[in-house]
Order: structure tokens, then sequence, then C-alpha cells
């Protein structure tokens, strides 16, 4: 092993290693792979919001060109009750067990045809009858049926004494700020395709962890672990929505272990809409009162938000405001309310994406109403220890953000007073954001091979969701083992590899790296191993407890037409604190693409429901706007010195953090452009408009 | 009623014959049949470009375009831009430039953004151009209109800076060939 | 989608006597087999129509262009006599859809593209445009993007064309074809008004062939001008839009026409303010008051209420653009 020529490749700004792969078609996503003898499912539906199925009429399809066979709840395998998710058991896995709909677009059966055509006629001329039930798909605060969120995180806090603290302000902000349905929407529809191989089920399915998803599919359907193998090459996009076990691959179980060959599902666009999760609505109050020079006095952040009976959620709204600022008073509450809906489940910046947007819009109208700069206020809240935890961070460089940020963005020279800014017929205005996201670790193994060829291969059940994980876990294993990335053979995307965190919560990177770097050193430690195989569930334990978190600042500068409501954002500048980054060009990416979820988030995406039947009416993407070319102007992201004592190689995450107070900066900026707050999102232009 | 066809596809350079159901989309001919995974069905609705491929030369998505309309026409997927195997100059330029994270949308960005630089080389304008008029002097290829004729190709991961970025360099220093 | 015949035609009287009963022609595709994936249209039969000799623009007796209905909508948009005499029609085809649609979808079909209001869309909701006597779920439903001038209780979906108003600005002729022979009808009354038979969209008589849209000769029109507002800054249809040219001669309108978009089941010719400026001065006040005229006969919904300022503003910005100095 030649060790003298080693270069570091952490740290190094490298084009990803599949990139060749996917600019000539030739990189596998999971409805890609060939599969010989397939089958096609096609779902159906529930088109009421809450109910009964009363009949399917699975006799007037079955002699339709080419179809297989209907499974519904009269036919389909009995699952386990117990499967769930991060939150618990999930009732939203257990598919076609009863006639009981507890929300539109609920799969209430599968079709299974020769062809994807044949089976969608099918699927299309399914006859359902339902008996309906009343619903309620309407979310606010003060909502009768709402009770206290799960505290597993983002737990309630209340110290000092936040009502003495408000009384004694002098200046009070008391707002309330509200969030609607959003979708996760990566570019690939979920599919998957499921067969048997002797006694083991196989699959290929797009999600975001292999490993926990096939342990929840062996659940479901009564299996030992061990039988059941998830696998997938590219996925492409998961933003949260590929977290759980989806009703592709339920579905395509089911149809595999029914018909005896493979079948792959793969969903429609508005079956990724209405049938695999989403962001729930939010109802947020915030009172913040402050001296008048700005010094925080309280916090009160009370978020409500939806969730479904089927399934336990948290959107941690209030992270934030435990973290972002000094008072000597915070109090904290998360309240859920069950509705018939989709059961929400994490989207990109969970909780943080809609708790920033209500805080960081409060802390402008404060800023506003002290008459101070918005950039000053957060400085001179700066906290020295964790503000509710009253322990230290690890690392916090906020300031260094902000300061780095306003410098570049030209913040020195803004007139704080709004519509003071015009070009030509448009207003201008500029508006920033503090940022902070959770970050730590979760127990992963990883096991590396030396083989004789002089490369290792290091395994590890990973996935690539476009983060660049594969081209990052390849440097750090380099830089582990001491050598050249060329040595490096990266195995990922596959639970027979064996435990290991998803590529969800920003602690992809920090844990895969984790077991990796661990793994090399006992590669390279005295007994010198072949292969060694590490599990960090203990190491992790040790880590001393600190609070932990990224940190960025977002700045924006928008253009608004008075007379159309049209809102463009014309700059965008993001500074971030997330710990050593591994590759600059992918974070980078990364974190901008971060930045335009902000945007998209702040301008356009809203899940609308049709006030009489509670049905999602804009499940596509004709109706439901993601941000296109037009809307996302050159971006500007980069990076302070940072670094995560206590966990190999200094690794925060990089995949929230950029989505977070992008909305908030951007509805500050409107705000300064016309001197209207905009407490709703999206920031529509009928919201804008001026008569 | 005939439900089936057995047509000439050509894509890539290559003739394929094929019977197929009259339903089947361009898109679904080129993955199910062909194997040419690389267009992908993001919407199936003509609503985010993942599917876009070149029909004579002109970009068209694939999943509303039917395999029998296409019967006659060139083809050209991802899998045709680079010939011998050489990556074109603005497919080298998404992977240096980072113009894609998770790469879904990557293959239609690419075949959208061949077949504009031509519509482009051929003079016409956009809806971010100031004149339309063609006696004016032709507007230079700037971000805003490589935004605004980019805007049929959604990308999810966020990647529209560098794909604009990608676009522009290729286009100065290669001029339409992309 | 169902099972269907396709057939491909080259000549005009084969496409007559193939297009009746289930048939349908089909031109890009970009809307009609959208809409049978949904389940929505459901012909027995394709007619491929694009291989007909009707691809072609050509300059009418008059100074005005006949434009074949097969010509695809890129094509049009960038045809330099487009340009030269009508460009509030080329950026209006250039603000709609993408450019690949663009280049898939044309003339005749864009005239005959269907709503996008989502219950019509979607066959499990109530909709009298699509299944006549089912109810309309958008009037008491989510409307925020509907009409709110000439929609009746029947309906309240709006025509998504960009291309269409800018035509209505025009005096635009829409010629077809019939197996009894042809004939032709002014694109202002294309389109009849919803009254209580949403489903009956065009005046066209069943298995007519559009064969071309003509534009009659118009000194004013290379002055003229389409402005869109949607939702997103592209690849989005349009809330409110606006087509419109305008001469002004010393100060006074000598010529104006005003088309409107996103507002009505058909592009809306804004007569009423196009009097109230003719002959008058060209002045702010005046074009926001003419707008104002035009849209006293709006009745929006509750959800819909902002597009009657939104269309005043559009309306005034435009006319204002219009009227700034040569």
């Amino acid at each position: 092993m030649s060790m003298a020529v080693h270069v570091g490749a952490v740290g190094v700004a490298r084009p990803r290693i599949e990139g060749r792969a996917k600019v000539t078609g030739a990189a596998r996503y999971a409805a890609d792979e060939p599969i010989p003898d397939l089958a096609y499912g096609a779902l159906v539906l529930a088109t009421v919001a809450r109910g009964r199925v009363r009949d399917i009429d699975v006799a007037s399809v079955r002699d339709m060109p080419g179809v297989l066979g209907v499974i519904d709840h009269t036919n389909a395998p009995r699952l386990n009750p117990e499967a769930g998710n991060f939150f618990g058991p999930d009732g939203g896995l257990r598919l076609l067990q009863d006639d009981l709909i507890p929300h539109a677009g609920r799969p209430i059966a599968l079709v299974v045809a020769e062809t994807p055509e044949q089976a969608r006629a099918a699927a299309q001329a399914l006859p359902v009858t339902y008996d309906e039930q009343p619903h309620d798909t309407r979310l606010f605060a003060g909502h009768p049926a709402g009770r206290p969120a799960l505290t597993l995180f983002d737990a309630p806090a209340d110290i000092g004494d936040v009502d003495a603290e408000l009384a004694a302000s002098a200046v009070v902000v008391d707002e309330r700020y509200g969030t609607p349905e959003e979708n996760c929407s990566a570019m690939e529809p979920h599919s998957a395709t499921a067969w048997w191989e002797g006694d083991r089920l196989e699959a290929v399915d797009s999600n975001q962890g292999p490993f926990q998803i096939a342990f929840t599919l062996a659940t479901l359907f009564h299996l030992p672990p061990e039988r059941v193998r998830v696998r997938v090459d590219h996925i492409g996009g998961g933003f949260g929505g590929k977290t759980m076990c989806g009703p592709q691959l339920i579905l395509a179980a089911m149809a595999a272990t029914r018909f005896g060959r493979p079948v792959r599902v793969t969903l429609t666009r508005a079956e990724v809409f209405l049938a695999t999760a989403q962001r729930p609505a939010t109802d947020q109050r915030i009172r913040i009162g402050a001296d008048a020079d700005g010094r925080l006095r309280a916090i009160h952040h009370d978020a409500t938000y939806e969730i479904s009976p089927l399934a336990e959620y948290i959107e941690g709204c209030t992270e934030l405001t435990k973290t972002l600022y000094a008072a000597p008073a915070i109090r904290t509450a998360l309240t859920v309310v069950p509705l018939d809906i989709l059961p929400p489940y994490s989207m990109r910046a969970p909780g943080a994406a809609p708790g920033s947007f209500a805080l960081e819009s409060a802390m402008d109208e404060l800023a506003e109403r002290v008459g101070l700069d918005p950039l000053e206020l957060r400085l001179r809240n700066e906290p020295g220890v964790g503000p509710v935890s009253g322990l230290p961070f690890s690392s916090r460089n906020l300031v260094a953000c902000l300061r780095e940020g306003a410098r570049r963005f030209g913040w020195a020279s803004r007139d704080h007073r709004p519509r003071m800014r015009r070009a030509g017929p448009l207003l201008i205005g500029t508006g920033l954001a503090a940022t902070s996201f959770s970050t730590g670790a979760f127990p992963s193994t990883a096991t590396i091979t030396a083989e004789p060829d002089g490369t290792f291969t290091v395994a590890i059940a990973a996935a690539d969701l476009g983060t660049g994980a594969r081209t990052a876990l390849t440097a750090i294993a380099a830089d582990a083992l001491a050598v050249g990335t060329d040595r490096i053979r990266l195995r990922i995307s596959d639970s027979a590899i064996g435990p290991a965190w998803g590529a969800g919560g920003s602690r992809g990177t920090a844990s895969w790296a984790w077991a990796i770097t661990e793994a090399a050193a006992k590669i390279r430690g005295p007994e010198r191993p072949m292969t060694a195989t590490v599990d960090t569930t203990q190491l992790l334990g040790d880590l001393a407890s600190r609070e932990r978190h990224a940190f960025s600042a977002v700045f924006a500068e928008v253009g608004v037409d008075p007379a159309t409501g049209e809102v463009r954002v014309r700059r965008l500048l993001g500074m971030f604190a997330v710990g050593r980054v591994i590759n600059p060009l992918m974070a980078r990416s990364q974190v901008i693409g971060g930045m335009i979820g902000g945007l998209s988030m702040a301008l356009h995406e809203e899940g609308v429901r049709d006030p009489v039947t509670g049905r999602h009416v804009n499940a596509d993407f004709a109706g439901y706007h993601i941000a296109a070319h037009a809307d996302v102007p050159d971006i500007e992201a980069d990076f302070v010195p940072d670094d995560e004592p206590g966990v190999p190689w200094g690794i925060k995450g990089v995949g929230e953090i950029g989505n977070v107070g992008t909305a908030a900066a951007i509805a500050n900026a409107v705000w300064h452009a016309t001197g209207v707050r905009q407490r709703h999102l999206p920031i529509r232009l009928d919201r804008v408009l001026e008569s | 009623m005939t439900t089936r066809s057995t047509i000439s596809l050509r894509v890539n350079d290559v003739t394929h014959r094929l019977c197929l159901d009259h339903r089947r989309t361009l898109l679904d001919a080129l993955r199910e049949d062909l194997g040419h995974t690389g267009p992908k069905k993001g919407c199936d609705q003509g609503q985010c470009g993942a599917c876009t491929v070149l029909l004579d030369g002109r970009r068209v998505v694939s999943c509303l375009t039917l395999a029998v309309a296409a019967e006659g026409a060139e083809i050209t997927t991802v899998e045709g831009l680079a010939a011998d195997g050489e990556l074109r100059p603005i497919q080298e330029a998404f992977v240096r430039l980072d113009g894609f994270q998770c790469g879904y949308c990557t293959s239609g960005q690419l075949c959208s953004a061949v077949g504009m630089l031509a519509e482009r080389a051929a003079g016409w304008p956009s809806a971010v151009t100031a004149d339309v008029s063609p006696d004016g002097p032709v507007a230079e290829l700037d971000a805003a209109e490589v935004r605004e004729r980019m805007s049929g190709n959604l990308c999810r991961c966020g990647a529209y800076p560098s794909i604009v970025h990608a676009i522009l360099e290729t286009a100065a220093r290669d001029g339409v060939t992309g | 989608m169902k099972e269907f015949a396709y057939r491909r035609v080259t000549e005009i009287r084969d496409a007559l006597a193939a297009g009746h009963g289930g048939a349908r022609y089909l031109g890009g595709g970009t809307n009609l087999v959208d809409l049978m994936k949904c389940g929505v249209e459901t012909p027995t039969q394709l007619v491929d129509v694009r291989f007909l000799p009707l691809g072609e623009i050509r300059e009418t007796p008059d100074g005005g262009l006949a434009i074949g209905a097969t010509t695809t909508n890129s094509d049009l948009a960038a045809h330099p006599e487009v340009r030269r005499r009508y460009p509030a029609l080329s950026q209006a085809v250039l603000a709609g859809a993408s450019g690949q649609l663009r280049n898939m979808a044309t003339v005749g079909g864009n005239l005959m593209q269907r709503t996008r209001c989502a219950y019509f869309a979607d066959p499990s909701q109530a909709c009298n445009k699509r299944d006549p006597g089912s109810g309309c779920a958008a009037i008491r439903g989510a409307h925020h993007n509907h009409a709110v001038l000439g929609w009746s209780p029947s309906c309240v979906a709006t025509h998504a064309s960009d291309m269409a108003v800018a035509l209505a600005a025009f005096d635009a002729v829409v010629r077809y074809e019939t197996l009894d022979g042809g004939a032709e009808i002014p694109l202002e009354r294309f389109y009849p008004p919803v009254g209580d038979t949403p489903e009956r969209e065009t005046e066209l008589p069943a298995g007519a062939l559009i064969t071309e849209v003509v534009l009659p000769g118009s000194a004013v029109a290379p002055r003229s001008r389409y402005r869109k507002v949607r939702e997103r800054a592209s690849y989005a249809f349009a809330t409110v839009s606006v087509a419109a040219h305008l001469e002004v001669s010393r100060g006074t309108v000598r010529s104006v026409r005003i088309a409107l978009g996103g507002v009505a089941s058909r592009p809306w010719r804004a007569r009423a303010a196009e009097s109230f400026l003719l002959d008058g001065p060209a002045t702010a006040d005046r074009f926001r008051a003419a707008a104002e005229t035009e849209l006293a006969a709006a009745a929006p919904l509750p959800g819909n209420g902002y597009k009657v300022p939104l269309a005043r503003n559009l309306i005034a910005a435009v006319l204002a653009d219009l009227a700034e100095p040569y």
C-alpha cells in the first residue's frame, strides 16, 4: 500500500462520480431496471375524503385485454399492523386491509395487467361506489380536536415567565403565520418492482433508506428481515417524500405475491401528490417582546399543524425558536389536529421551513417596530449557550454568516424604511433571515474489504438521492484509508449491506461517514484485517451533550409589480456554517437547491383543496407550481469556516439548511418593497396586488 | 377496429420495427420497447420536460407524442447525444459545473438545451425578447433568455443556476452545436 | 386511456371522410393525448392531420396573413411576417406552454384546446362541460383561477389559449372545411357564449376541419403587445392576459383593439373599452376608466375577485406602454 502519494480528497471540489452516467442516460433509476416477465400495476385511489368502500365491481374489468387481476381489501394479503415509521405504528402503510377510507387519494385497489396501458385503462374503468361520511380537512389554531404533539423531539419548552416578560416589554409583536400543505415533488415518481426469488422477496424501489424500508416491508409481510431485500441504483430526488415504505412498494409486493411474477408499480404524478406524503399545513402564533433597544425579553411560539389519525408525526416548527436567540423567557408548544387527510411526513427542512418563516417574519416585524436594522436585531440577541437547554453549542457561527452575508449583499446601504426603492414600475425590497437546523448522526454499519487487487470495497446501505453521497463517501473512504479515490469501490443502496440510517434529517453523510471512518481505522489498525465491519451505535452514545446545529443567513432582493401583484426574486445570497465541507462543488449545489426550494415555497407552492369535497384539486405540475428556470435568479452561496467537534471530519448536514429561512427572507423583502406584511404562504399575486 | 400497428421508429440513427398498441407513447416505446431509459417519465402530462427528446431536430415532450405518430421522424434521445462515446460540450459542461443533482431531469434538460440552442441559432425570439421584430439586431443570448427558453424543464433539486451557466458557457464556446 | 384506431392522412378529403363519429383530429396532441390519458377524451379513432398540406403561412392580398392550421406554434411565433405585422400574436404564442410544447402544438389544435379547469380534467368530479347535467363543482369549489366575465351558473371555466387572445384582438377569421364545402367564421364568434350548453365549445359543425386562420391586413397591428400575468414566471397558464394594439395621433386614440385572456370561457374582446377610448384622449386616466367600463360587467366569485382589479391594471398598463412615443 503506497501512502506517500496520497493527496486528500475531502474538501476538494470534484464533479460527481456518476456524472457521466447521468448525462448520457446510462444511470438507472427504479423504473429503468430491465426485469424479465414483468407485469404492471395501476392504482385506484379513493375519490371521497372519508367513508367506506361500498363496492368495487372487479368483474366488469376482469376480462379487459391483458388484465391479470385486481387486488382490493377483499383479497389482499393481511399486513402486520405493528409496521410503522420513525414516529411509531403507521396506519398509512396498512393498504387494502379494510373498506375504510381515511382520506381522499387513499389507494383502494391495484389492477395488474400485462402492459402499463392495459393496467391503467382497467384501473380507470373500475367502477367503485362509496358510502360517504362527513369529513374535516380544514386546519386552524384552536381546532377542537387539537392536542399536544409527540415529544420525541422538539418537545415543548417553558423557561422564565413569558407572560410577565411580555407585559414588561416596550414592544410586542403578536401575529399569526400560515403555511399550506406542500408536496416534496421529486422529479422521479415513486416506482417499485417486486418479485420472489425462492423464499426471498426482492424489490427495486426508489427510496431514501433501503435498510429501513426493507425492514418495514418485512414487518408488514410477516417475514424475517433477511428474507427481504430492497435496492436501487439511482434515485430521482427524495426531499423526504421517499422516506417511508411507499404505496408503490407495498402494492408491488402484494401483487408479486399474488400473481407469482415480477410486478412494477410506478405512481402517476397525481398519485405522488395524493398518496405518498405531504408537508402539513401550519397555523402558528408568535409573540415576541423586546426592550426599546431590541433586546428580547420573551419569545412565545405556538405552532399548530395537521396530522392524520393514521399516524403520528412531528413538524418541529419551534426547534429554531429554542436555538436562535437569547431571551430570558421562551415558551414553545406543538399542537396537532387530526384531520381526514393524507398522513403528513417530513419534507425538506421539516419543521424548520414553516417554523423559520414564522419566527423570522416575526423578528422582522419586531425590527420594524423597534426601529432597528433587522441585521442588528439578530446580532444583539446572539446567545452564548442554548437559550433553553443551557448547553454549550458544539460550534456556532451564525454571526459570521450574518456579517459576511451582509457584506457581500451590500446590506449596509439599505434604507430600512419600506417602499423607498423603485425600478420603473417595480417596487424593490430586500430582506434577510437567520436560520438553524439541528445536526447529528444516527447508528449505521459499514464494511470495508481490502481486495487482492489493491482496491477497497466500501459497503454501506446509504442512498444517493442526488445529494452526492457516492462522491462524498468515496472521498471520505479514500482519506480514511489514505489511498486515492480510484482505489475505492463504493457499494450503497442495498438493504443486504446491513443497517444504516437513511438519507434524511441532514444526518446521512455524518452517520455514514462515521461508520466508514471507523471501519477504515480497523483496516489500518495493528491487526490489518482483510475485512472490517463497524456499527456506530455505541460510539454515538458516547458523544458529548451539546447544542448541535448548522446555521445560515439568507438575503433576498425582490421586485414587486404592485399593479399585477407579481413578485420576482432578483437576488438571493446565502452564507452557511455547516461544519466541514466535504465537497464544495456539490455542497454549494445542494444549499442553492435548498434555497430554490425555499423560493418556491415562498412564491408558488400550495396544495389546494376543494372546500366542499375536501379533495386536492391541483395534484399536478400545472396546478401545483414549483419554481421553473425563469423564477430563479443566479444565486450566491458560500461557506464560513466551521467545524463540528467530536464528529469525524467535522461534518454537519447540508441537506435541509438551504431550504430554511429563504421564505422568510423573501417575505421580509416583499414587506420592504411594499410596506405590506405577508403572513401567509405562498405570496400569491392576489395577496400582493394593489387596487 | 385496429388498435395496434407495426411501425418503424428511427432512434439515434437506428431503425427499429415494432408492433405497438396505439396508446403507447413515444416515451414508453423508447423506454419499454427499445430500452432507451434515458428519457424519463416525470409527469406523463407535458408538465415537467423530463421526457424531452429531439424529433427531427426539434425538442418535444415524448410523453404526449404517440409512438405511432412519430413514425418517419428522426428521433434523438440523450443516449444519442454523445457520438462514439465522446461527451458533447454541453454534457461535459453539465458534469463539470454540476448542472444536476439527482439527474432525473437531466436527459430532458440536455435534449432541451440542444434543441433550444438550435432554435436560438435560427433566430427564434422568446417571451422575454424585448422586441420580436425580425428587422432589429438579434439580442444576445443572456441568462434571462436561457431561463425563459428552458422553463419547460423543471428541476426539483434546484440545479437551475448551474444549468444556465453550463448552457451559456457552451453557447459561447461552441456556438449552436451544444 | 381507451383503445383507438389511428390513421394518418395527407389529403383534406380523406381527413373529412374519416373525421366523423367517434373520431378526433390529432395535431400536436399536447392537449388531446393528455385528456385521453385522463379519460376525458375517448376517441375511437385519431385522424392525424399533421401531414395535410396546411402548414404554410402565406401573405394575403390585403396585407394580411393566412396561417395554415397545422403550422406549429413555434413556426407561427418565429415567422418574420408574423413578428413584423402582428407582434402581439408572436408574443402571445411565446408566452404559452414551453418550447417543447410549442414545437408540437398546431394552430388548429390550439384553437380547439379545452379548458384547463381541474374539475373538467377529472372524471370523478361534477362538470357540465365534460358531462352535461352533472353540475359545476368549480362554482362552489376552488375557483381561484376561473372566469369573472361571461360565465353562467352551468360553467365558470376559462379558455386557456394565449394565441386566441391575440387573434381576437386582430379580428382573425377561422376557415374550415366540411364534407359539404368550406366556410369561415370570425374568431370573435368562433366560441359561443356559455349559456346552459358549456359542452358546446365552438361553432364548428360536426366533423369540420380547421384549415387556416386569416389575419386581415392592418396598418396599426405592428404596434401591438401581449402581456400575460401568471403565478409563475413561465410555463403556466394565464391568470389574466391582455392583447392590445393602439394608434394614437396628436394625443387622440385613432384605433384600438383590446382582448383579454384568463377571464372568460373565450378570448374576451373588450368592445366596451374600445368604444370608450376611440377618438378620445390617450391618457392614463382614460385607459383606467376604459378598463373599468369593460369590467363593469364582471361578476367574480368569492375566490377570484382579484382578477377584476388585475385585469383593469393590466389593461391600463399595456395601453400606457403602447401610447409611449414611438
